[in-house]
């Protein structure tokens, strides 16, 4: 929950779907970055992904990085080994 | 109406006055006369009271938090190893900020195994975020339940709080309690009426995580409501006494305190004994200082009451194994004083006015400071 929300007694949040607003992207130390022209866009990357971050679009998989957590369990799962897991330092190259 | 009464069964009569509407309790000596006294209240019909019987201390103040949180009053009782049971829920009984209220009727802990009284279980409980009231006698553990209510659920404090009686030296002595009327006690205790409620048509998020940039703030804020509870308690102790008609104190009752060039510092039921020795053999130079509100610790009126003094003896009924009378190191926190300790009545050890009245000689005597056992 985002600091400024974080007022009430208790803690509590009376404001419902509050957890969107809480981006856990930050917490990723390695990040799925997929190759669209490899993917084959079975969707299986789509039914592994624990955090609900994957979305299939025409031209392939795409992550949202603003909550994917960077477990690689959709890398692992990729059968045309179109999802690759990259450091966030090597991300440039 | 004035009625002679266990103190326990007093403390019932308080709490069904305050109209609970869930009490989940489980029995352990010496605290079981509540319980018992409360299923008999629900089963006659006179209290329309959810009581549930849980399998153990852990789920009884855990399910008293699911209560809590709906904006029901709750109310529950325990001791000892149940209290120690507790432990880890207390904490988010108070950081919840659900205004449950418990009596504890003390009890030493195990090993050895002994059922008899002393302070280590409830004060060991001390930095959990409960207020802890004590008393002396029935009338005051009676008088405390309707005042815990009162500070628990005022929307400035809402903290969780412990009415502590000791074991058997007060929850099992009958003695006369001035009881009320519904009328009395409905005109001093308004509804509970929380500022959030778990509630599905109205959904909120009650204990979410505190992530490092928010869980400081929250501990502040309960660190703000202890300090608005003092506040609370000394503007609530006028309101009891008018509303009631009785005399009664909030944080500290002072003794023969006038001319007293020595103090001693006690709690609970021992206060008793204290004012009886220094009535019968007309000391005049030495006072009581009676802590009846633990947590939040009365500083200031402590302060005030101490700096004329020569030396204070604190008699604690619980030790800090290493570190001495758990009462004994707040007073010498708050006090550039003489403070000399004594640890007394563990494991239910009687306290007897002898005892009382050699502690007095010897700290005339001793100018520096000392820690007596009274044994």
């Amino acid at each position: 929950m985002p600091k400024e929300k974080m007022k009430n007694p208790g803690a509590v949040i009376d404001e419902p779907g509050s957890s969107t607003k809480t981006k856990t992207g930050e917490w990723r130390t390695l990040k799925p970055v997929i190759d669209k022209k490899k993917c084959i866009r079975c969707g299986l990357c789509w039914l592994y992904c624990p955090d609900a971050c994957i979305r299939i679009r025409k031209d392939g998989a795409d992550v949202d990085y603003n909550y994917c957590k960077g477990c690689g369990i959709c890398a692992r799962n990729c059968p045309v080994k179109a999802i690759k897991m990259v450091r966030k330092d090597e991300e440039s190259n | 109406m004035k009625k002679v009464i266990e103190t326990s069964h007093a403390i019932a009569e308080a709490v069904k006055l305050v109209k609970p509407d869930v009490i989940p309790i489980y029995p352990v000596t010496p605290q079981t006369h509540i319980a018992e006294k409360l299923a008999e209240f629900v089963a006659d019909g006179l209290l329309k009271a959810k009581m549930i019987t849980v399998e153990s201390e852990h789920s009884a103040i855990s399910a008293a938090i699911g209560a809590s949180a709906t904006e029901s009053r709750v109310f529950t009782a325990t001791a000892s190893q149940g209290l120690a049971l507790m432990h880890e829920i207390l904490f988010i009984a108070s950081g919840l900020r659900l205004p449950i209220v418990m009596a504890i009727a003390n009890r030493a802990l195990s090993a050895p195994i002994n059922i008899w009284c002393d302070h280590s279980d409830s004060l060991a409980q001390r930095d959990t975020g409960w207020m802890q009231f004590y008393c002396e006698s029935a009338q005051e553990a009676y008088d405390t339940i309707l005042f815990a209510y009162k500070i628990a659920e005022n929307k400035k404090v809402l903290l969780p709080a412990m009415v502590c009686v000791d074991g058997f030296s007060l929850s099992h002595v009958y003695e006369i309690v001035d009881l009320n009327t519904q009328k009395d006690v409905n005109q001093y205790l308004p509804e509970y009426n929380p500022l959030f409620k778990l509630d599905s048509k109205n959904p909120v998020t009650m204990g979410p995580i505190g992530y490092p940039d928010s869980y400081m703030e929250f501990k502040e804020q309960q660190e703000q409501a202890m300090a608005s509870a003092s506040k609370t308690i000394k503007a609530e102790e006028r309101i009891f006494k008018k509303h009631f008609k009785r005399n009664f104190s909030g944080a500290v009752e002072l003794y023969n305190i006038k001319n007293a060039k020595y103090a001693i510092v006690a709690m609970g039921s021992i206060c008793g004994t204290i004012k009886h020795v220094l009535k019968e053999k007309q000391i005049n130079d030495v006072g009581l200082i009676k802590i009846r509100c633990f947590r939040p610790f009365p500083k200031e009126a402590i302060r005030n009451t101490v700096s004329k003094l020569k030396s204070i003896v604190v008699i604690d009924r619980a030790v800090s194994l290493g570190k001495g009378g758990v009462v004994y190191n707040e007073i010498k926190s708050e006090c550039c004083n003489v403070v000399h300790s004594a640890i007394a009545g563990l494991g239910g050890r009687d306290i007897t006015p002898k005892s009382i009245f050699s502690l007095i000689q010897k700290i005339k005597n001793t100018k520096s400071e000392r820690c007596f056992w009274l044994k």
